[in-house]
């Protein structure tokens, strides 16, 4: 077997402070109390974080609402535009940097924050940097809706927030914006980056903290709107607290993407999209493709493809430029889907993992494949959010349709075929946000993105994406 | 010529060399999403590979260098020149490992059996009309019978594009087919021109084909037509004959030839290698490069690992 020699991107060029404030009005603030953030490879503690209160996120809303009286909503649509860029073009600057911060403390690839997660990043504010003095294209009479409460996940840390504050400022509004308590990290370096670019003061803000930091935000009389990404349950909490306030709302909630699979399906790039599908970020996806639907006439030889294909991922390291997969992001996390692969041996599915050797320290979980899945199974019901595809077989297109819509979820698809006309028929009776024909996981700032069902409603990404933010 | 056909009739059932059921199950093979394929070896293309396994790849690229000269200005002296390099690619140092053959035209090939003599490298012959192909099959038989009697170990031969193209999959099977019985004990590779078949789902038929035919290596290129070896081209062919060997029990060579100049580029192909086939290809006997000058960059690139600093392009030699 050819080695390859440990290759990995040096730790150097970030800079992490032991602690770090919260950033409101422009300033960097300190709070009452504190939490750690840990590199979940590692378990090593990176850094002490402010951990907001009611009154701090209070300060926070004051601030946005200040700066959209006074500055944001009177500044020219090409002036906002000119900071959007402005922004842009720093975190192309500072790429390699934010891609290692986001691998520490996210545990994700270097690879990946590298390859897909910064690039899009900055893709995402080009994009909407370009709309800001364009929006009467996109809808009649645009005007913004004032400040927005914003709580964002851990999976893709500073790509949700590009997703959130790029369209909301492009369409005049000020934001308040709670990264996830495990990583905060890169939202706190972006709040750098808008000082660097001489973003007005309170134009956004950054409250770092758990829970109760979000629900102080997103229940705050002073926000004109509310946006979520996270889990259906933190999601339904949500839309209880903003229901009859008048707040506008958008939530981007959990997922359980079938990936369709036909006989005629070109198989080897199959193969990659399913690893693709659920391995891209330990499976720590939204719109994951954890339901593999394949066609029981080519279910062995694909199973086996796929096995050949699992045993070279290369898990370790997230800093290692050859890893393809990196540490679960928590123990919490890590916890979660120790349980329900459990749940799903004791269901009667037949787990497989290729062999590989797992660091001693940190939160890690193999590549798995479940098969042998029924529909009634928990696995093939709840959303792991981690490394763990469940697969389910299926007889012709009538039942491939059924069995991916069956599912309280509708947030992404995947349909592989050569047959052109088939994918057509498909993307028309899949009930999921995204279709991705002989591919997944794709992504576009151009593209919109958002879900059905327990998925959520609301769009980002693409003109769609400017609607959460108008009136 | 028994052997192959038999091979493919015994363990690919229902399967006979005409051209109906050829185009039945080449056609029946699944399809190559381009799309997929590219984005796969552009992420392979990503690995970095450093430090020790830089240093083990660079030697096990040079030993599998086909070291190639295909010109119409060949002579004997050149071709010595190349063998000599071929033998010791660094004089100054003997711990590099020496090429895997020299690859020139058929009426060369004895100038380079004597250069060699004793030495181990193989020569390898084009043959069939190389590079277009177009000639009647007399001919590139005799081409092929004349290189083997000389002492050519291999033949690396040009499939018939036209007819690979037109859809006459029997012409093209049996002409590989006859130039293989031509072979005698010579290793027979067969060039597919991938540059000519454009479609990723051409030269995944046009692998299988070959191998059906009895193959010993499907190479990609000629090296006279652009695009020559590229990574997704020869991952498709990996993909082939990793295939082949799971349904057959046989197993083919893989040689991407024509483009691959710098050491980067050798090892993104041994890491696709790695990835996609696995360790069992990864040696001479399994995977070749047809270069050229490929080799001086490896050389220079080994040295700069052993020293720590870059020679200038001097301290190698130019043959």
């Amino acid at each position: 077997m050819f080695e390859y020699a440990p290759a990995p991107e040096s730790r150097d060029i970030v800079d992490i402070k032991p602690s770090y404030g919260l950033f409101i009005d422009g300033e960097f603030v300190d709070a009452d109390t504190s939490f750690k953030t840990v590199n979940p490879a590692s378990e090593e503690v990176l850094a002490e974080i402010a951990e907001a209160n009611a009154a701090d996120v209070d300060r926070a809303v004051a601030a946005a609402r200040r700066a959209y009286d006074g500055v944001w909503s009177r500044l020219p649509a090409a002036e906002r535009a000119k900071y959007l860029f402005r922004i842009a073009r720093i975190i192309q600057e500072r790429s390699r940097e934010l891609a290692v911060l986001e691998s520490i403390d996210n545990g994700k690839p270097i690879r990946e924050s590298r390859d897909v997660d910064v690039p899009l990043v900055a893709a995402h504010f080009f994009y909407y940097a370009g709309w800001a003095d364009k929006l009467e294209y996109a809808v009649r009479d645009p005007r913004p809706l004032g400040v927005a409460g914003q709580v964002i996940p851990w999976n893709f840390p500073l790509l949700m927030l590009a997703w959130k504050i790029a369209p909301a400022l492009a369409c005049g509004n000020t934001v308040v914006l709670k990264p996830a308590e495990t990583t905060p990290l890169t939202a706190l370096a972006f709040a750098e980056i808008c000082r660097q670019a001489d973003l007005p003061p309170g134009v956004v803000n950054i409250v770092t903290g758990a829970g109760e930091t979000g629900r102080a935000l997103v229940e705050h009389d002073g926000i004109d709107k509310v946006a979520f990404t996270g889990s259906t349950e933190v999601g339904r909490q949500i839309a209880r607290a903003v229901a009859g306030t008048g707040r506008r709302l958008t939530l981007e909630l959990g997922g359980k993407a079938a990936n369709v699979i036909f006989d005629d399906a070109p198989l080897d790039q199959a193969v990659e999209g399913i690893v693709n599908g659920i391995f891209f970020n330990q499976g720590h996806v939204c719109c994951a493709g954890s339901r593999l639907l394949v066609q029981e006439s080519v279910a062995d030889e694909l199973l086996d493809r796929l096995k050949t294909r699992m045993a070279t991922l290369r898990v370790g390291d997230p800093l290692d430029k050859n890893t393809d997969v990196g540490a679960i992001n928590s123990a919490a996390q890590l916890e979660k889907i120790r349980m329900l692969s459990e749940v799903g041996e004791k269901e009667g599915a037949t787990r497989w993992s290729p062999p590989c050797e797992l660091p001693d320290r940190g939160f890690w979980f193999a590549p798995t494949v479940f098969t042998g899945v029924a529909q009634s199974h928990r696995i093939a019901r709840e959303e792991i959010f981690g490394p763990v595809l469940s697969v389910l077989t299926f007889r012709t297109p009538q039942e491939a349709v059924e069995k991916a819509n069956n599912t309280p979820y509708g947030l992404s698809a995947g349909v592989w075929t050569e047959k052109g006309s088939r994918i057509l028929w498909m993307a028309e009776r899949l009930r999921a946000g995204v279709v991705w024909a002989n591919t997944f996981n794709k992504f576009d700032p151009a593209s919109p993105f958002g879900g059905y069902k327990e998925s959520g409603f609301g769009r980002e990404g693409g003109r769609h994406g400017l609607e959460a933010y108008l009136q | 010529m028994g052997d192959a056909v038999c091979v493919s009739t015994e363990t690919l059932p229902g399967l006979v060399t005409g051209t109906a059921e050829l185009r039945r199950f080449l056609h029946g093979l699944p399809g190559v999403d381009q799309v997929g394929a590219e984005e796969r070896a552009a992420r392979l293309a990503t690995r970095s590979i450093k430090k020790s396994a830089k240093a083990e790849a660079i030697d096990l690229a040079i030993s599998m260098v086909d070291l190639t000269t295909l010109e119409g200005a060949d002579t004997p002296g050149k071709v010595r020149a190349l063998c000599a390099k071929g033998m010791h690619p660094d004089p100054s140092d003997a711990s590099v490992p020496r090429v895997a053959a020299i690859c020139v035209y058929s009426d060369l090939v004895a100038e380079a059996v004597r250069a060699l003599a004793g030495s181990g490298i193989g020569v390898a012959s084009v043959a069939t009309a190389f590079p277009s192909g177009r000639a009647p099959l007399d001919a590139k038989l005799a081409d092929t019978r004349r290189a083997v009697e000389d002492g050519a170990s291999e033949i690396d031969m040009v499939i018939d594009r036209g007819a690979f193209l037109a859809g006459d999959y029997a012409k093209v099977h049996d002409e590989i087919v006859a130039i293989k019985a031509e072979c005698g004990e010579a290793h027979l590779k067969v060039i597919l021109e991938t540059g000519e078949l454009v479609t990723y789902d051409n030269v995944r038929r046009a692998s299988w084909l070959a191998m059906m035919a009895g193959a010993d290596f499907i190479k990609t290129s000629t090296g006279k037509v652009s695009p020559a070896a590229t990574l997704p081209v020869t991952l498709v062919m990996l993909e082939a004959v990793r295939d082949y060997r799971a349904r057959t029990g046989r197993q083919v060579g893989v040689k991407p030839a024509g483009g691959i100049r710098t050491t980067k580029d050798a090892i993104k192909h041994l890491v696709l290698v790695n990835e996609t086939a696995g360790p069992d290809w990864l040696t001479p006997e399994w995977f070749r490069i047809g270069a050229s000058s490929l080799l001086n960059d490896l050389l220079m690139q080994r040295r700069k690992l052993t020293t720590g600093v870059y020679a200038g392009p001097d301290y190698f030699t130019l043959d």
